[in-house]
């Protein structure tokens, strides 16, 4: 890593660094997240959690662990700021997006502390680039209360079929309903759009439900709008958790596998919209 | 190939209309001007169970946007689906597609439609004085010679040879216009059987997209016609489907004008009029759409007249809906009795020349419709 000097950030003084033989590891799932300006960073010593908030009623989290970060160093227990996310993309991936096979883009992420901005150092084949991103300070994310006690009803996918399901999904229609049961029809996702409803029947035995804990018939509504950037995660991911809790929360956990095959989660919790109909 | 079908018939225009009958499901669509027309008939073997209400005719037709995203996806529909139920709900309106696929996964979608009229074009493939039946590839790779914003081409036949070239509005900058020609002998089509040297034009769109279905069904295309301003009839069959695209085309030397006139309204048939006997030696689709309990009156009726630049254009062909009376010397079938129905009539109006292979021509035309077509408005309800 030709990054190991750097006068420029006062070097002692960081309370973060971390470092990354491939940039796009953080870019890719923070692709993921995007669709609000605004990121709320927070890196503990287990690593770096990310969560954009939509409106208060959706919340996006990416986590990359500590172990994905070839240096992931933390002076402090909890190091918060807010960036924009935009513009945070925009610099990781300042060398352009394509992959070219053997070249990549090395990350050097530096932060120190309280009031400074975030420090950038990007290098691929010898050229450094270096980015300063003023911060903000951070905001609370929103606690949905989403506890594993709560769970009422949980199901793991593979992705593939819902990425099929999710990419004909009728976008007329304003809302998507999910039903969950222990009995027919499993797991459902139903649309009412401009020419009709659908539905799309997941059955409990088919090969693509990994996991299939229901105890209790739920149909919940989902803003169509709110629920769209998940896609994204979608379409990174193999694994999908989707789980409801008593209130009708949803819960949608995505497990990513980056460039090297290490796994990252990114994680979705949407509220349900206002009229909920119980079967 | 249902959704090859639909999505051709996406092509043509924006409605479905779906009639199960006693000979098949057809599917049918129209395009707004009216000067084209698909039918895609699947017997009833095609389908693994085809039961039909009996008694009780049933149309309805829907927007075909949403038919396709049904089917939305060619290539993953071939891998994943392993069954497919349409079924047909009355009470709830419903149209209702189940499709089985892989890993136990169940789509359903469940459309709501609106009762329509049957749509038919009637039309008689037997008295045409041309055919050609060729394979799809063969119109495939014609046509790619032309580029893709083409709207018209015109197919000229003489005993040996066929040319198709495209056809260049004569309002367009000769000084930019590129004229492609391609010319085809005979033996390279399966079937070659030309009455007369004409040549035709119509437009290219709606051949594309039965093209792309011909292809990919491997399946021969045959291309029935007669003088410019009848209309081609081009068609594909095998045992379970039978295949129609009618094209309305433009007569000799002029240009095109595309106008919605179509005027469906309730009742009577028009009087006997005198156009008929006029100097028109076109043919003409009859469209026979015979009102039911039809709240959906698509095309809305307007008045042909006001769409005539025919007058005011002496260049430009005119290619016309109209309400009038069946044409006695027509052999079209029927199928229905006469004193139930109204028809539209689709005809392009022609001057009696033998001047066939000039498209370039401007000639000042005989209004022969519009009279005619003042009258029947006048005289409907």
């Amino acid at each position: 890593m030709p990054l190991s000097t750097q006068s420029q950030t006062g070097g002692d003084n960081y309370v973060l660094v971390a470092s990354l033989d491939n940039v796009r590891n953080l870019s890719n799932i923070l692709k993921a997240i995007t669709f609000k300006d605004h990121a709320i960073f927070n890196a503990t010593p287990n690593g770096l959690k990310v969560t954009v908030e939509d409106s208060k009623c959706l919340q996006a989290n990416a986590f990359i662990q500590a172990e994905i970060f070839q240096e992931f160093t933390i002076r402090e227990d909890s190091v918060g700021f807010q960036v924009n996310l935009t513009v945070l993309l925009d610099c990781l991936t300042i060398f352009g997006g394509s992959t070219v096979p053997g070249v990549a883009t090395a990350l050097r992420m530096c932060y120190n502390g309280y009031g400074y901005p975030l420090t950038l150092f990007l290098e691929e084949g010898g050229v450094v680039t270096v980015c300063k991103i003023n911060t903000q300070e951070p905001e609370e994310p929103i606690d949905f209360e989403f506890c594993s006690t709560n769970v009422t009803n949980k199901v793991i996918l593979q992705s593939e079929s819902l990425k099929e399901a999710f990419s004909e999904l009728d976008m007329t229609s304003e809302v998507l309903q999910i039903t969950m049961s222990p009995s027919q029809p499993y797991f459902r996702l139903s649309t009412f759009g401009n020419s009709g409803n659908a539905h799309y029947d997941y059955p409990k035995d088919s090969d693509m439900m990994e996991l299939f804990q229901c105890t209790k018939t739920q149909t919940n509504r989902y803003k169509m709008s709110l629920l769209k950037p998940s896609t994204k995660a979608l379409a990174l991911s193999c694994k999908v958790s989707v789980r409801t809790d008593c209130r009708g929360f949803l819960s949608l956990q995505y497990l990513v596998r980056n460039d090297d095959g290490q796994i990252c989660f990114v994680e979705y919790y949407c509220c349900p919209d206002e009229e909920v109909e119980e079967d | 190939m249902l959704a090859k079908a639909i999505h051709s018939l996406s092509r043509i225009g924006d409605e479905l209309y779906l009639e199960p009958q006693e000979d098949g499901l057809a599917l049918r669509s129209v395009n707004s001007s009216r000067s084209a027309y698909a039918c895609f008939l699947f017997s009833p073997l095609f389908f693994s169970r085809y039961t039909i209400p009996l008694g009780h005719a049933f149309r309805c037709k829907m927007a075909i946007k949403c038919v396709q995203a049904v089917f939305r996806s060619l290539s993953s529909l071939e891998k994943t689906v392993e069954k497919c139920h349409i079924e047909l709900d009355g009470e709830t309106s419903r149209l209702t597609f189940t499709l089985h696929c892989k890993h136990g996964l169940l789509k359903t979608h469940n459309l709501s439609f609106q009762d329509s009229e049957s749509l038919q074009a009637v039309f008689d493939k037997e008295s045409c004085a041309n055919m050609l039946r060729a394979q799809p590839r063969l119109l495939v790779d014609t046509v790619l010679h032309f580029p893709p914003s083409l709207e018209e081409v015109s197919v000229s036949v003489s005993g040996e040879r066929v040319w198709f070239r495209n056809h260049v509005d004569d309002e367009a900058e000769q000084s930019k216009a590129m004229l492609t020609e391609l010319c085809l002998s005979s033996d390279e089509f399966d079937h070659f059987a030309v009455g007369a040297q004409t040549s035709i034009t119509f437009c290219l769109k709606e051949l594309r997209g039965l093209l792309v279905f011909a292809e990919s069904t491997g399946l021969p295309v045959s291309m029935y016609f007669d003088e410019p301003g009848s209309p081609v009839v081009l068609s594909v069959t095998d045992s379970v489907l039978e295949v129609n695209f009618v094209l309305a085309t433009l007569s000799d030397d002029s240009n095109l004008c595309n106008h919605n006139n179509n005027t469906k309204r309730a009742r009577s048939p028009p009087p006997p009029d005198d156009f008929m006997t006029d100097d028109i030696d076109s043919y003409l689709i009859a469209m026979e759409t015979s009102e039911l309990a039809g709240p959906s009156d698509a095309l809305a009726p307007r008045s042909p007249s006001s769409n005539h630049t025919l007058t005011t254009q002496p260049s430009a062909a005119m290619r016309s809906l109209e309400r009038g009376e069946e044409e006695e010397e027509d052999t079209e079938d029927t199928e229905r009795p006469p004193n139930k129905k109204f028809r539209s009539l689709f005809f392009g109006s022609v001057c009696p020349s033998d001047s066939q292979l000039t498209n370039q021509t401007i000639k000042s035309q005989e209004v022969l419709a519009s009279d005619s077509e003042d009258d029947t408005q006048a005289s409907l309800p």
